[in-house]
Order: C-alpha cells, then structure tokens, then sequence
C-alpha cells in the first residue's frame, strides 16, 4: 500500500517523469520489433511466393509430360516435345566436376596461407583471392571463350583423348572431336570461379583455431601435414563446410559464364567433353523468346526443378552440420 | 524565388519524358536492326519523331505485339495467314537479306568451299562430322580439305534466321521434316548453341572446323570465311548483293496472302539459296490509331527514301510493285482514322 502510495505521489509530482519516458522508450522498442519481425516474415513470404508463382507456371509442362518430363532429354519447341533430363544432368555434372577441382586446391590454398605462408605474403595472396571473388561471372565467361577454350581444343582434349581415351569404359568420358565447348570447359571455369569462395572462408575459419591446439600439437612431434589433418580441419568443419556449400550453390546458379563455353547443346552424352547445357543456361537462351504455352511452361518448370535441387542442397549440408555436431558432441 | 524555377524545370524534365514516350515503339528481330537503326535516324532529322526499336528477337517481337505492349512487332519468320486472323493482325515485308553459312578452316579463303543443301542438312544432323567426308570432298575438287572435326554452330537462342535456315533445310533434305522440323528454335541433335547472330560469328572465328549460320552483314563485318552454295538451279553461287536481288526477284508477292512468302530456295540460275525477307507486324485495328499512323509514316518514309540506305548496309530494298500491294494492303486493312 505504501509503496503504490509513494509511487503515485512521485508520479504526482513530476507529471514528465520516468514512466512516460519508460513507455515512450518502450514504444520505440515495440515499433522497432515489429519492423524487423515484419522484415523477417517479409523474406518468407517472397520465398513462399516465388515457390509457388513458379509452379502455378510450370504446372502445364508437370501435368502434360508428368515422369518423363524429368527423364526425357528432348527439346523441341516445333514438336512441343520438351524434358529436363539433358538440362538437370549437365547441371549437376558441371557442378560436380567444379566441386571436384575447385574444393581441394581452395582448402590447399587457406591451408597454406594460414599455416606455411610466410607472413609477408600473407596479405598480397589474401587480398588477390578476395578480388578473384568479385570479379564478375560475364568477364570469366569472356575469358573462358577467347583465353580458356582455345587451350582446352588445342592441347587439353586432344591430350585427353589420345591418353584417357583409348582406356576401355573410362574413354566413354573422354570421347569425341575436340570442339573446346563442352561440360569438362564449363566444369573448370566453375572450379576457377568458386575457388576464391572456398579459400577465403576457409581461411577465416582456420585463423580462428586456437594457436594452443595446433602448438600442443607440434610440441608432441606432429607434422604439419598431422596438425591441418587432426586438428585445424576437424576443429573448423562446420565452417568449412559452410564455404563449400556457399560455392556448391554459386556453381549450380551460374549462368553466363558456363553458357558461353558449354556449347548449349540440349543433349545427354557420355563423354563430358561433349556439349551439354545447364537448367540456368537453357532459361537464359530461351526464355526471351519463348511462345507461350508449354515452351514457356517447360522453361519455368526447369527453374521450380533448380530451386528444388538448391534447396535440397542446402537441406543436406544443414542436415551434415547436424550429424557431425552431434558426432562431436556439441 | 526557387519554387517556381523548380517547378518549370520540372514541366520541362516531365514534357521531355513525355516526347520520349511518344516515339514510335516496335521491339523484334534482330536482323534488320542495323537498317532500321540507320532509317529511324534519317527519318528524326528530317520529320522529328524518333523511333525507340528493341532488337530483342523474331519470337520476342511477336510475343511483344500480342500483348501489345509496342505499336508495332518485326519479325523474320511470319505468321501465316490463320495466324494472323487469329490475332488481327497485319503482316508486311519491309526489307531483305542473305543468310551465309560461314566456316573457319585454316589457310582456306572465302569462296574457295563450295557447300549444296543437302551436305549443308547432314552436317547440321550431325551425319557428317568431318571435313574429308567423301560428300565435301565431291563437292570441292579443287581445295584440299583437311582431316578435321566439324564443330557445327547454331543459334541457341530463338531467332528467326535459325527459322529461314531450317526451312531452306526442309526444303533440301526430305527427313529434315521428321527429324527437326522448322521454327525459331528447334532441337539439334548436334553442335555448339551460341547466343545471337554475333554469338555464331564469334565461335565460328574461334573454332577450328566450324561452320556457322549468320546474317550477311555479320559475315561482312567480322571478316568471317563464307562458302559459296549451288542452288535449286544446280549453278555455285557466290553470297552478294546481286545473287541476294536475283532470288528476291523472283518472289511473287502478290500471290501470297499476308504477305506469307518464305525466299529460301528460290528458283533462278543466280538465286542466293538463302534469302530472307523480314516481316513488320501490325494491329488491323490498332488500340491507339495515332500511334499507329505514325508508324505507318516512318515505314512509307523507309519504302520511298530508305532503298540507298539499305542497299549500302548491304540489304536488299523491296521493289515498287511489292511496296504498291503493300500500301494498298494498309489502306484497306489498318484503321486509320
């Protein structure tokens, strides 16, 4: 009673005071949460959205071609015949191809920047990649037709083919005329492109090892190959993983860069250097023009199919991360 | 003293915008655009209006037209006539050209490699994948032709050149129709794809052993190799402006409803194989009819004063009698008032 007594009577004498400053501040807080909730939702809403604006648009192509839309590798606007096959596989395989190269040598190049560069070095090196990083994908398009592709017809699927080949079964991979364009071209301008990606997370992520582990290390006679296997790498695999997955997601998205040397071929070979297309590349050829109807259709039936295969991607790594947190007993 | 300073400059910046949007609005094919480019500048100068043209394809045009979003639609390939009955639209030749295949093979000039059709079809279905095929090799006694693969380019993206291109196909090669069929863009079972006329230039000038489709000027301007071809006539033929006008030359108008004439094949002892024509789009009875006019005007302009100006980009101007049955065809067709 007293204390409510009290409280009015100040409340009383100084009509200004500190509860109405409380609920003025606490008014600012309010609107401010509800701002950034509202934001927040915002991003669910647009995800949701394109979600579904994309399949109300591809509807006609699910429902006309059903299954064999996914297995079919044609693609004919006069026959109105279309599948995704052709494009969903030369997706994956450039990315893959691009994972393949691009990983390993990103990793070696934070390894040695972090744990054998000389210091003075350091710096250059590490802001070169991060440029490498932003250069934009049209100008490594560029430079994958006119420096990249001359290489790779003259010297490189010549070499393959006369070696890799004339193997029995593994020259499957390596068959045909040397043409420069080609999966295996597209592949190696994505492993170039997402290998700043990799190097630069991973490099952040190994300076954040704690020196006492690595010293710890060394002090009982390991080698620096042991300490970056035993200790830097399993210490900062989320991370790393983190950076890895960012890349696989540059990779599959990529679009100008791997139209310009894939050759746009919308069939299915064996041999990865044969021409091939991309779900992104196929939208981007076509969509301009494109009649409407099931052309249209089919073509944004491959882009619902690419938002599915990222979100599938990133469903996996998150999935990852969990098992091995768990594994570490995090 | 600002306020009303502001508010004119406003006036002036809004009424300037104003004359912008009140230029006459096409959007399609790509390949006439350096012509219409050169006309529309002409035709500024001498009339004030200006054209505000998107080259952004035959099949974009077309789509552009339908849902008119611009006054006028240009395309290579055209509509047929139920096509355009269907849409209420009107359909008119406005200039033409040569389609030239051009190749890249080392130490071999332009004109030394002659190609027919059919040759030309089997390539293209990946029947024949090297230049020392027997069927080159007839073809070319004269030139040795080297053990190399052939890289056949196409345009990836819809165009209507890969329209006259495959129709010219059709025409040559029976199982062509079964197996391709012909539209802006259809399903090759071989080669590289390559984005716009500029696209196949590029890759044929850097690829050893291609062969390529492009629109003569693009030929022209990147100093690509073009081989010569025999025509329905059986005689080789040279790509120029005159093999080109010999080929037009023999289309009847006239006798083609819409307007609908496709030039590839033409019959002629000097006929270019492939010629084109490329084709305006236009609504019988337009949303907005003064826009319409104006249109209407800059292409009369283009008919009467543009021939030496197409003729210097290396186009072929339509003759007086196509270009009469087409003013006549606009008096009794478009609304105009």
């Amino acid at each position: 009673m007293t204390a409510t007594a009290i409280q009015a009577a100040e409340t009383a004498s100084r009509p200004m005071d500190r509860s109405q400053a409380l609920a003025r501040l606490k008014f600012g807080d309010v609107v401010f949460r509800l701002m950034t909730q509202f934001s927040a939702l915002l991003v669910l809403v647009l995800l949701l959205g394109v979600a579904v604006s994309l399949l109300i648009g591809s509807w006609p192509a699910f429902s006309t071609f059903g299954l064999d839309f996914f297995i079919s590798d044609a693609w004919s606007p006069p026959k109105e015949h279309f599948g995704a096959a052709a494009a969903i596989y030369g997706t994956l395989v450039t990315s893959a191809i691009a994972m393949l190269i691009g990983v390993p040598v990103g990793v070696g190049v934070a390894v040695f920047l972090t744990e054998l560069c000389p210091l003075s070095l350091r710096r250059p090196i590490g802001i070169a990649i991060e440029l490498l990083a932003g250069i934009p994908s049209i100008i490594y398009g560029i430079w994958g037709v006119y420096y990249f592709k001359p290489v790779m017809q003259g010297y490189v699927q010549p070499f393959l083919i006369h070696t890799l080949g004339a193997i029995p079964g593994l020259g499957l991979l390596f068959a045909g005329p040397p043409l420069g364009y080609g999966v295996l071209t597209a592949g190696l301008v994505l492993a170039i492109m997402i290998l700043p990606f990799v190097t630069a997370i991973s490099r952040d992520v190994f300076e954040t090892v704690p020196p006492v582990l690595k010293e710890a290390a060394y002090g009982v006679g390991s080698t620096t190959f042991e300490v970056v296997g035993a200790i830097v790498i399993p210490y900062t695999r989320v991370g790393v993983i983190g950076g890895v997955m960012l890349a696989l997601g540059r990779a599959l998205g990529e679009t100008m860069a791997v139209t310009f040397v894939i050759g746009n071929a919308t069939k299915i070979s064996t041999s990865i250097l044969a021409q091939g297309t991309t779900i992104s590349a196929m939208i981007a050829n076509q969509f301009a023009d494109a009649d409407p109807g099931l052309f249209t259709s089919s073509l944004l039936a491959l882009g619902f199919i690419l938002f599915i295969i990222t979100f599938i991607v990133l469903a996996a790594a998150r999935l990852m991360l969990a098992r091995l947190e768990v594994k570490a007993g995090r | 003293m600002m306020k009303p300073s502001l508010l004119a400059a406003t006036i002036v910046a809004a009424s300037a915008t104003y004359a912008a949007a009140g230029d006459i609005s096409g959007a399609g094919a790509t390949f006439p655009y350096p012509i219409y480019a050169k006309w529309a500048d002409a035709y500024k100068k001498d009339t004030g209006a200006g054209l505000n043209y998107q080259s952004i394809g035959s099949g974009a045009g077309i789509k552009q037209i339908k849902a008119k979003t611009v006054t006028f639609g240009a395309t290579d390939a055209p509509l047929t006539p139920k096509d355009l009955e269907a849409a209420g639209l009107e359909q008119f030749p406005m200039v033409m050209g040569g389609i030239v295949p051009v190749i890249n093979l080392p130490g071999v000039k332009s004109g030394d490699v002659v190609i027919d059709g059919p040759t030309l079809a089997k390539i293209y279905l990946g029947e024949i994948t090297n230049w020392n095929d027997p069927a080159l090799k007839t073809l070319n006694s004269k030139v040795t032709l080297p053990d190399l693969a052939i890289a056949a380019v196409h345009r990836a993206d819809g165009s209507g050149t890969t329209f006259n291109f495959t129709n010219y196909l059709d025409k040559v090669l029976p199982e062509w129709d079964s197996k391709i069929g012909v539209a802006t863009s259809v399903e090759w079972p071989s080669g590289i794809g390559a984005k716009g006329n500029d696209g196949v230039a590029n890759n044929v000038a850097n690829t050893p052993g291609a062969i390529g489709y492009v629109e003569y000027a693009y030929a022209k301007q990147n100093k690509l190799t073009y081989a010569d071809m025999v025509n329905a006539a059986g005689k080789v033929v040279e790509p120029t402006i005159e093999t080109f006008q010999a080929a037009a030359a023999n289309a009847n108008w006239s006798a083609a409803p819409g307007f609908y004439l496709i030039l590839s094949n033409q019959p002629g002892e000097q006929s270019w194989p492939l010629t084109a024509a490329t084709f305006i789009l236009m609504y019988k009875a337009p949303a907005n009819v003064a826009e319409s006019n104006e249109a209407l005007k800059f292409f009369a302009y283009d008919y009467d004063k543009g021939a030496d100006m197409a003729k210097a980009l290396d186009y072929i101007p339509m003759p007086d009698s196509v270009i009469a049955l087409v003013k006549k065809a606009w008096a009794t067709d478009i609304a105009q008032k």
